[in-house]
């Protein structure tokens, strides 16, 4: 096999990606760029009218931005777990989809702490957390973990795109802006495919893929942390840490599930991204459906032993929050479930809907953690304005979260045309494995 | 001898937190923001012009302008509003047999920190602990807690606990993340979300001993008075609640006075059965009540012309009850 050959090959295949945007490509890039304006405007009516304009009051002062928060970084969290986890199994399965988990692993941590941001009422203030910094605040410990995580999941990201860097700037037929030629060849950091390098590459790689599984964890705990270190009825619990870690990766592989199917209709990959993708994915979300253990056993040691609290905070999730509770914690549960369980319902469509079922139920889990608790404090709330005694979002709030999302799939987009989708350095790299397997067989 | 220990241990976390502010800086946006702290710390403000004053003790000394004092009397700098009064442990006793709800405690309150109808420090709710038990009228402050839960979770320090007890907000170092409000289990604290004309209002320099003029995207909350306090004065509520409900005073001198009568604290909670709200979420807090045995007034009273303050409590079950006999 001529190495040289095969990446020219792979380069000319993905080369349409990486070269020109189609019409689909512009319109989609169009509709989510005017989504990110109306979010801007929303963002630009919350910074001139403070946070009047959200649906946040003196009880409930967290909202969907701080679900939307748990959400992408549990994602995130989620996204490091798997790709580590990958990095062990050495099948060509792998490849296909670690770019594409590495993404978003990186992509929602960028856009998660946004979130955070946008619950700050004083953001032109928001360098005292450096000037009068207090350690012991568990808000201290979160942008910590929270910045280690962003920087080891940049570094990361960077060392699984440098061979394909490097493939790229050795490329001649790509038809490419000059400036990004250069871009690459800066990137590539003179990385010339040698067998040492290589190997140290790979070390490095498979070294930084636990470290971010470890940094992961100690981010999304300290998450967890910021609510059951208060002595909120609802919140402070000692299984929360545990609870998240479980439960961000449910979301986050339901996620991941989704995307792959998206991405793999939209680039016509389904040359790589195969069935059994979906299936194992669809396993380990079977697996992880285990969160419903720590969902019940939290609620049920709340209602057996009905302290006072508990069991107003119960009374609300089962008279006002009714459905939304059946839907997160049963139905988005026993519908996963029932289609990974059944062999015969394991299909790619049906394995997404398991997935998309399986996040949106999650971020209503979250809602259902945040919000109902804040609604019954301790002492009564003896209000008579409504907005203060219950909380709806705002469309402030709604296009924020949706901006959210759109900056999502807008960054993915615009990385997929700098960077092929799937890693072409893995593509050979496996088949020069193969290459050597057949040849000491046949030896 | 304890005030000395406490400022040491003050000062040794202080180094800590530079300790460990300098290493997340370091790794997080290197030496500028570390270099900016210093500036910030050190800073000498000097106007080159120098002021002759005399001191209490009769002694001529020479200053430079801009180190002197602009704030009226009593009124003290975001700076030196920290420390606290020295010698003093504040702690405040509602006698809950005494409350009618005249609400004068939360209207002068609202009075002197400039604040809307809707905007309460002091809130009076309505309690009944269990169905049998009979309703009482709980006046809630803030309770300035010992082991204050807003206080630690503050990730700028922004609110803080000074010697003398107090619990104190600098509405000018709040960033207005909120955990502070989701932290306080008694829901004492306020935010402002919006923007209003009266936070523009200079004529009074800002100290959080006033709590005025407060600030867009910050929190707030009842304070004590601290600049009564400096003058010798009981805080609005007490000063102006005419059934002498609230008694406020001085644990190390173990006084308290509602403006009337002067008790001994320690006797007072021990022969009245003086307690503290939820004490078992261990948050020690400074503000005891006096359980309402041998009620002075019917419960019926406090209910006033206000449909507004009278619709608040109509989830209490003995309001409930009350609304079907058709008696409100």
């Amino acid at each position: 096999m001529n190495i040289n050959e095969r990446k020219k090959e792979l380069v000319k295949e993905f080369s349409p990606i990486l070269e020109k945007t189609s019409k689909t490509s512009k319109l989609w890039f169009g509709f989510l760029i005017a989504i990110i304006l109306v979010g801007l405007y929303a963002f630009v009516t919350q910074f001139i009218k403070g946070h009047i304009v959200t649906g946040m009051r003196d009880n409930v002062v967290w909202g969907v931005y701080i679900i939307n928060f748990i959400f992408f970084v549990g994602v995130s969290y989620s996204g490091a777990f798997i790709s580590g986890i990958l990095h062990f199994f050495k099948t060509p399965l792998k490849n296909a989809v670690s770019r594409i988990i590495e993404i978003i692993t990186v992509l929602s941590i960028v856009i998660g702490p946004i979130f955070i941001l946008l619950c700050i009422g004083r953001l032109d203030r928001l360098h005292y957390l450096f000037v009068y910094p207090r350690i012991q605040s568990p808000i201290t410990w979160d942008i910590i973990a929270i910045i280690t995580d962003l920087i080891g999941c940049f570094i990361y990201l960077y060392l699984t795109f440098i061979p394909d860097f490097a493939i790229l700037r050795d490329s001649n037929n790509l038809d490419l802006p000059e400036w990004r030629k250069k871009l690459y060849k800066f990137l590539a950091m003179n990385y010339q495919d040698t067998p040492s390098q290589r190997e140290r590459l790979h070390k490095i790689t498979r070294t930084m893929s636990t470290m971010v599984i470890a940094m992961a964890i100690v981010a999304y705990t300290v998450l967890a942390w910021i609510f059951s270190l208060t002595l909120q009825p609802g919140w402070n619990s000692t299984i929360f840490a545990p609870y998240f870690i479980i439960a961000g990766l449910y979301s986050g592989v339901g996620v991941i599930i989704v995307a792959m199917f998206l991405i793999r209709k939209y680039f016509k990959l389904e040359k790589y991204i195969v069935k059994e993708h979906f299936t194992w994915a669809g396993l380990i979300l079977l697996v992880i459906a285990l969160f419903a253990y720590f969902t019940f056993s939290d609620y049920f040691a709340k209602w057996f032993s009905h302290k006072t609290n508990d069991s107003q905070l119960l009374n609300t999730l089962f008279t006002r929050y009714f459905w939304q509770f059946i839907f997160a914690n049963y139905i988005g549960v026993i519908i996963p479930l029932v289609i990974l369980f059944v062999k015969k319902f394991r299909t790619i469509n049906n394995i997404t809907i398991a997935g998309f079922v399986a996040f949106i139920s999650l971020w209503l889990n979250r809602y259902l953690i945040v919000v109902p608790t804040l609604e019954t404090p301790y002492l009564p709330i003896q209000d008579t304005r409504p907005e203060y005694i219950h909380y709806t979002a705002t469309w402030v709030e709604w296009a924020l979260s949706l901006t959210g999302i759109a900056a999502f799939f807008l960054f993915f987009l615009l990385l997929i045309k700098f960077i092929p989708i799937i890693p072409i350095s893995g593509i050979i790299d496996d088949e020069r494995k193969e290459e050597l397997q057949t040849n000491t067989t046949n030896n | 001898m304890e005030n000395n220990e406490n400022k040491k241990g003050g000062t040794n976390r202080r180094k800590f937190l530079k300790l460990g502010l300098m290493s997340g800086v370091a790794a997080v946006a290197g030496a500028s923001l570390a270099s900016n702290l210093v500036i910030d710390d050190e800073k000498e403000k000097t106007s080159g012009e120098k002021m002759r004053l005399l001191t209490p003790d009769g002694k001529i000394v020479e200053v430079d302008a801009d180190n002197i004092n602009k704030y009226p009397e009593a009124l003290v700098t975001p700076e030196e509003s920290r420390k606290g009064i020295p010698n003093r442990k504040f702690v405040m006793v509602i006698d809950l047999a005494k409350c009618k709800n005249a609400r004068k405690c939360v209207e002068s309150c609202q009075r002197a920190h400039k604040l809307d109808p809707h905007e309460e420090f002091m809130k009076v709710q309505l309690i009944q602990n269990n169905e049998e038990g009979s309703p009482y009228w709980f006046p809630k402050p803030c309770f300035h807690c010992d082991e204050p839960p807003c206080v630690t979770v503050c990730p700028t320090g922004a609110t803080f606990k000074r010697d003398d007890g107090i619990v104190l907000i600098d509405n000018n170092r709040c960033i207005g993340c909120k955990f502070c409000v989701t932290s306080c289990p008694y829901s004492a604290r306020q935010f402002n979300w919006g923007h209003k004309d009266k936070f523009e209002d200079k004529s009074q320099p800002y100290s959080p001993e006033t709590s005025v003029p407060a600030a867009e995207g910050t929190v707030m909350k009842c304070d004590f008075c601290p600049d009564l306090l400096r003058q010798g004065e009981l805080p609005h509520c007490a000063k102006s609640c005419p059934m002498g409900v609230i008694y406020f005073g001085d644990k190390n001198e173990d006084i308290v006075t509602n403006g009337e009568e002067t008790l001994r604290f320690s006797q007072l909670i021990k022969d009245r059965g003086g307690y503290r709200h939820l004490e078992h979420l261990g948050t020690k807090p400074n503000v005891y009540y006096l359980p309402p045995k041998n009620r002075q007034f019917p419960l019926e009273r406090g209910f006033g012309d206000d449909e507004e303050i009278n619709e608040r409590y109509k989830d209490v079950p003995y309001v409930k009850e009350l609304k079907k006999q058709g008696k409100i």
